[in-house]
């Protein structure tokens, strides 16, 4: 019961989660071990999400590492880990995250993968990268959001670009894949840039 | 062979927890350092503190951290740190930080021969191919040290730091193993016509 009849200008019905046709989630610790297990038998896939040695892991070991995570992000609330689903099917295909969470700046770093290979050049990861910046700077107040993406990733770089982040710093030759060096690109994108597009 | 761990000024010691952390609780009331150094709020820590935290990183680091405290060759006064940290051995890549928390020493080419030193170290010793840092948009003697011992600009954060309610760039730099070699080249002739 509010005092004005009703009128107010915070729209509760709008859903932070969710998108048009899939939606961020919490985490299924048996169920999506099972299926990211999977995904890490997809070399590609790993190497362009991120610097470490792509490595197939187990449903032990990645159940092992979401407990961590969630234990971690109760404790010191430096990071938000969602998973990505589809709506209708309500089966998961990847996982979207603000981490490195800088609270005095606040600034974050934002990654995301699409795991399931069928399910990926069709928008899906705009549609989540759309609510994770939403998410970020409506309900976490950050100013700024960055995200690290290999030269290589031609996907990704058009992902962060449409999405209005500016090409910041370049590390050259900071990765070795493949038998030879590549960039790394860094990006940015402050809260005043995207609310441009989205007030 | 030369004694890597030494330079012209500095030479690169060993880590002594108590010792540390004495002198960062000395130097970390000094808040002109600390808001050179790093992005973490200003705050005093105790020697206590200070000891657990180096004690924690020195056995959690391993083989992805190398660092290094820096003592004058003439006196040898403990001046500052200097540490290479998240060493990626699969790119070959890793990020240096630096901090002379003795201010005396500020401005007189002691931290340019710690980061040549150290560089040194991370070329010869660990094989790497890359180093890089971040650094203040407003910390130009940090920036020109960096330009002598051979770093390349490489872009910045937009408005990534908070100071007296200014917004403030970092800056990114890299050093490639090629580039140093070079320099150290051009250091041996520049030597040889000197002497």
């Amino acid at each position: 019961m509010n005092g004005n009849n009703g009128e107010t200008d915070m729209n509760l019905q709008k859903q932070l989660f969710e998108g048009e046709r899939i939606r961020l989630a919490s985490l299924d610790l048996e169920k999506d071990a099972e299926i990211e297990s999977k995904w890490t038998q997809d070399a590609g896939y790993l190497r362009l999400l991120d610097p470490s040695p792509a490595r197939p892991r187990s449903p032990l070991l990645i159940k092992k590492s979401y407990e961590e995570l969630e234990k971690r992000a109760e404790e010191k609330g430096d990071h938000f880990y969602f998973t990505i689903r589809l709506r209708e099917e309500d089966s998961l295909i990847g996982f979207a995250r603000l981490y490195g969470i800088h609270w005095p700046i606040p600034f974050a770093l934002i990654q995301l993968g699409i795991g399931e290979e069928g399910c990926r050049g069709r928008g899906y990861g705009s549609e989540a990268l759309e609510l994770l910046l939403g998410y970020a700077f409506q309900e976490l107040r950050l100013f700024s959001v960055g995200a690290h993406v290999p030269e290589y990733n031609p996907v990704a770089l058009h992902l962060f670009e449409k999405a209005g982040f500016v090409q910041e710093a370049r590390l050259r030759q900071s990765l070795f894949r493949q038998g030879r060096r590549w960039d790394m690109i860094l990006f940015g994108l402050l809260e005043e840039e995207w609310r441009v597009n989205h007030g | 062979m030369d004694d890597i761990f030494r330079g012209q000024l500095v030479r690169l010691g060993s880590i002594d927890p108590q010792t540390l952390a004495e002198a960062f609780t000395r130097w970390n009331r000094d808040t002109e350092y600390l808001r050179l150094l790093d992005d973490e709020p200003a705050r005093p820590r105790s020697v206590n503190t200070q000891k657990t935290w180096i004690e924690k990183e020195l056995e959690e680091g391993g083989d992805l951290q190398h660092s290094f405290t820096i003592r004058t060759m003439e006196g040898d006064e403990l001046i500052g740190f200097i540490g290479l940290f998240e060493i990626q051995w699969n790119h070959g890549n890793c990020w240096v930080g630096i901090g002379l928390g003795e201010r005396e020493y500020w401005g007189k080419g002691y931290g340019t021969d710690a980061m040549r030193t150290v560089l040194r170290y991370a070329f010869d010793e660990l094989d790497l191919e890359r180093v890089t840092l971040s650094v203040f948009e407003y910390n130009p003697r940090a920036i020109r040290s960096y330009e002598k011992a051979g770093f390349t600009h490489e872009g910045r954060a937009r408005q990534a730091l908070n100071r007296d309610g200014e917004r403030k760039d970092i800056l990114f730099m890299g050093i490639l193993r090629d580039e140093w070699k070079q320099l150290q080249l051009k250091e041996k002739v520049h030597d040889n016509i000197s002497t």
